[in-house]
């Protein structure tokens, strides 16, 4: 086996990175407050990735306890978020982020 | 070779898992995509040997988080194709978003190939022959028990504000029902109508005639 072909925490911070800017480019794209909600759990995740990589790169767990912390805060957005987008769907059925741009109901 | 493999294909399922939430035009296609991406991290995890943070991402983000997602999108029933040609705000949106991801992704590369793709600092004591959930259980609960209380907090403010969200309002103009005030005015017209009868039949009774056909009552029969 070649050196060339040794899997380097390098590689994982790269993935993590495309995956992150995929997320950035969903959610300046994408007007579906679904969606555009999706698009930020990518960007977590990526940056969830990374803290792991790194973890294992310094040898600290302090990477690893950051992402059961950013796991709990994901959750907690999860929640909050979709409890805001029912109440305004139900309100406004079909509406999308740019009919919400004033934070008016 | 086993890690090459491994890092390829979870790799894969990750950027497909991506590229299928942000170009998918159905909100429910999108949900599972995230699948895709969520366990190929998971995957990604493993092979870090980060066990324990796995086995939460699958439970806590494909288990409950996209689960939610699901019930949230067929609940609205806003499982309907969306056209993703409309040009969301005016002209060079697209154009701007992708400049800024490319940015992004630009940015961290770069930073990453100045350091020669290694990390550098301090290095912390993780020991491998002990299980990662020790370590990570140790560390949450002594160094991090301030962060990790926080997120307890955190949490029942989520639910709480949850629950505060969804809770339909009832006002005023929403508990009155737009025919209450023809059945209030057949109700006193029926009440008003009953009333002139009985003083009618009251009448007829003390008077001479028995002009109201209806069925005389027991009690009339006794009396009469």
């Amino acid at each position: 086996m070649t050196a060339a072909l040794e899997v380097t925490p390098a590689w994982y911070l790269v993935l993590g990175a495309a995956v992150f800017s995929i997320g950035t480019f969903g959610l300046l794209i994408r007007r579906n407050p679904l969606v555009m909600f999706m698009c930020v759990e990518l960007m977590l995740n990526a940056v969830a990735l990374t803290f792991v990589t790194f973890s294992r790169m310094v040898r600290d767990t302090g990477g690893q306890s950051i992402v059961v912390i950013v796991l709990v805060v994901a959750a907690a957005e999860v929640v909050v978020g979709l409890a805001i987008i029912v109440a305004l769907l139900r309100k406004r059925p079909g509406a999308t982020a740019d009919d919400v741009a004033i934070l008016e109901g | 070779m086993i890690e090459l493999i491994v890092f390829a294909v979870a790799g894969l399922a990750c950027l497909a898992g991506a590229v299928g939430v942000v170009a998918s035009s159905n909100s429910v296609h999108a949900a599972l995509s995230l699948v895709g991406t969520l366990f190929g991290i998971a995957v990604l995890f493993v092979a870090q040997e980060a066990n324990f943070l796995a086995a939460v991402q699958v439970i806590v983000y494909a288990g409950a988080i996209v689960v939610l997602f699901l019930f949230v999108i067929m609940l609205l029933g806003v499982d309907r194709v969306e056209d993703l040609r409309v040009e969301p705000l005016g002209g060079g949106q697209r154009a701007t978003a992708a400049v800024v991801a490319a940015g992004v992704l630009g940015l961290v590369l770069t930073t990453l190939a100045s350091t020669g793709w290694e990390a550098t600092g301090a290095v912390g004591e993780l020991d491998e022959s002990v299980p990662d959930i020790n370590q990570l259980g140790e560390a949450l609960f002594t160094r991090y028990l301030y962060a990790f209380e926080i997120t307890s907090v955190l949490l029942v403010i989520a639910v709480v504000s949850a629950v505060l969200l969804s809770r339909r309002v009832r006002r005023e103009e929403e508990i009155v029902d737009p025919g209450q005030a023809e059945r209030q005015a057949e109700v006193t017209d029926r009440i008003a109508r009953a009333e002139a009868r009985a003083a009618h039949t009251d009448g007829a009774r003390n008077g001479a005639g028995e002009d109201v056909e209806r069925e005389p009552t027991p009690a009339e029969e006794v009396r009469s």
